[in-house]
């Protein structure tokens, strides 16, 4: 225990004898050994913590004035707009803060993909993340319902059908889920209830079990070398700087950076041109007219896509059942990465082609499919979701043997230019 | 440190261990149920699914009425008698045209889907994911069909239905959209939500 031995008499002592807070401090903060040869790609996780913070805050703020019935929900978001005092900052940071978290947790997650951040001995690492992915998107899901809005009664509408879709329970399922026949007042009371409090207390234990992981086994790097192997007389990798004060630096200097595309989504297009929040949404939910052109949030789109590329029946189970699966086949594989990989090396700087090609692959695939599922379905819209959807999967499925035959490069023992 | 000595008689600890872990999980599954049961849809929410009724005089030929019951747009169709003839012409297209599927009570599995003729009454849910298709009765060319020959269309993810509900081939939804429990207590009355007695 690192007490603090140059005042024993201080008021630091006397709490590092009663709880180690100095030794916790240094060990998860000023003395955690980041790896030399980190780039802007580690920027994202620090940004994320905090926008979870800043989604907490505003989001409690929003509770306060926020009514959770189907009569009132619209009309207490029009207050809130309108009558509280910069309830329309809060609301709108609140929105912009849900699309930014989703922006940063796809460029997070694109890192890992890169440098092989999900190999051993970082898979729980790993799949902690991708569960905080999972527990997001039910976030952002169900307080995209809330302001009870158009958009948000229809969305809720499919998003629930989906499950009426699996054989047996299915329906029965979907009436349990929803506490009605149709979703109504009491589907919205209790997605309120899983958005402000099951879904946030979640997602703040698995960030912190993320974090814990990834402190006890120390970054990945780009160049995926273990900087663990060459250490000082002090255990301390050669290949390292504490992160107070080198890494808090970059990451407060990315802070900037983001606070100023940040704010300027919030003071000046609030709305992100229908992305951020969605016109059809400004309309209080209508249980009897569907509008016309129903669209999720930007961050689901691709998944959406593969849904609708799915409209075959197989072996007997239903098109709108397949397309279910596939779509949450989509988002659950990036959980398997670390048993796909069967790479002698992590980074993608060492990988051969192959593994180049598939991923490019899969980046333009999440691209088109993102594209493909905001627009409107057409024949050959369609056909191009369903030639995305398989190389989007090509690059898991394929990945054990792809990443076995290819010639990689031999991988430094030390970080470039230590 | 004090290491635990083994027990006298470690098949008995064994024992106990596992029937206070087995009682224990009953417990969880009995405390469950109330958690459980909560979900389901209240007293109050069951009792808006009671009967809702409606006077059918007003709607004039080739138009649709919608009405609400148990919180889902219910579509009544005055069906003309020039889309009755295109009826029998889009059979070929469609995935279930004679009405296998029970998506009906037995009394409607007729011509119009209901208990009287010239009169559609149909559950406006798409069987695909919930949305609420669209009433496009003109035959002709269409954004979505270049040989419309009149029904609805589904905005959400393009599934197409007959004026009478009954669903297209080769579309996201599955089956024909549901006929609701029905009949009519006067001529014109029609009362959505109960078989009647019959």
């Amino acid at each position: 225990m690192a007490a603090n031995e140059k005042n024993p008499g201080g008021i630091a002592n006397w709490f590092d004898t009663r709880f180690p807070i100095t030794d916790l401090l240094e060990r998860h903060l000023s003395k955690y050994p980041a790896p030399t040869n980190l780039n802007f790609w580690y920027l994202f996780g620090f940004l994320m913590i905090v926008v979870l913070a800043m989604q907490i805050l505003t989001g409690l703020w929003l509770m306060m004035n926020y009514t959770n019935t189907a009569e009132e929900a619209f009309s207490s978001v029009e207050y809130i707009m309108r009558d509280v005092e910069y309830g329309w900052l809060l609301r709108y940071m609140h929105a912009a803060g849900a699309s930014a978290f989703f922006a940063l947790i796809y460029l997070h997650m694109f890192r890992g993909m890169m440098y092989g951040s999900y190999r051993k001995p970082r898979e729980l690492i790993w799949v902690g993340g991708w569960l905080t992915y999972v527990l997001l998107c039910a976030e952002g899901f169900t307080g995209y319902v809330l302001p009870w809005g158009q958009m948000s009664f229809w969305a809720a509408q499919v998003i629930i059908s989906l499950l009426g879709s699996i054989p047996v329970i299915g329906e029965d399922l979907a009436t349990w889920i929803r506490g009605d026949y149709l979703i109504s007042g009491i589907t919205l009371s209790r997605l309120f209830a899983f958005h402000v409090v099951l879904l946030p207390i979640m997602i703040i234990a698995v960030v912190f079990f993320h974090i814990l992981a990834l402190h006890e086994i120390g970054s990945n790097n780009p160049d995926g070398i273990d900087i663990k192997k060459h250490v000082d007389k002090d255990g301390v990798p050669l290949d390292s700087k504490p992160f107070y004060p080198y890494d808090i630096t970059h990451d407060i200097y990315a802070l900037g950076v983001f606070l100023i595309i940040f704010c300027s989504v919030v003071f000046f297009f609030p709305e992100g041109g229908g992305y951020v929040l969605e016109y059809v949404n400004f309309e209080p939910a209508n249980p009897l007219s569907t509008p016309a052109h129903i669209v999720p949030s930007w961050y689901f789109t691709p998944f959406y896509a593969m849904l609708r590329a799915v409209d075959f029946s197989l072996f007997g189970l239903t098109a709108k059942f397949l397309g279910f699966v596939t779509m949450a086949a989509g988002i659950a594989i990036f959980a398997a990465l670390p048993w796909l990989d069967r790479s002698p090396v992590k980074s993608i700087r060492y990988k051969g082609v192959l593994s180049k090609s598939f991923l490019a692959g899969f980046v333009i695939s999440f691209f088109v499919l993102g594209y493909l599922g905001a627009v409107p379905p057409s024949d050959l819209k369609n056909l191009l979701a369903k030639v995305f959807t398989v190389v989007y999967f090509s690059y898991f499925l394929l990945m054990p043997i792809y990443t076995r035959i290819e010639k990689c490069k031999p991988v430094p023992e030390r970080a470039p230019e230590h | 440190m004090v290491q635990p000595s083994s027990p006298p008689n470690p098949g008995r600890r064994k024992f106990l261990s596992y029937a206070t872990s087995f009682l224990g999980l009953i417990g969880t599954a009995f405390v469950a149920v109330p958690f459980l049961s909560a979900f389901k849809p209240s007293a109050r929410a069951e009792a808006a699914g009671a009967p809702v009724q409606v006077d059918i005089s007003t709607i004039n030929t080739g138009e649709m009425m919608i009405v609400e019951w148990r919180g889902k747009p219910v579509f009544v169709v005055k069906i003309s008698d020039d889309s009755i003839k295109l009826l029998s012409q889009v059979d070929a297209k469609l995935a279930d045209p004679s009405l296998e599927t029970p998506f009906q009570p037995e009394y409607a599995k007729n011509e119009f889907r209901s208990r009287k003729e010239g009169i559609a009454v149909i559950t406006g849910v798409c069987s695909h994911l919930g949305c609420s298709p669209k009433y496009y009765p003109e035959p002709g060319s269409t954004d979505f069909d270049p040989d419309w020959q009149g029904g609805f269309f589904c905005p959400c993810h393009g599934s197409k239905f007959d004026l009478l509900g009954r669903v297209y081939a080769g579309v996201p939804a599955p089956t024909n959209m549901e006929v609701p429990p029905h009949y009519f207590s006067k001529d014109n009355i029609l009362v959505i939500g109960s078989d009647g007695v019959s």
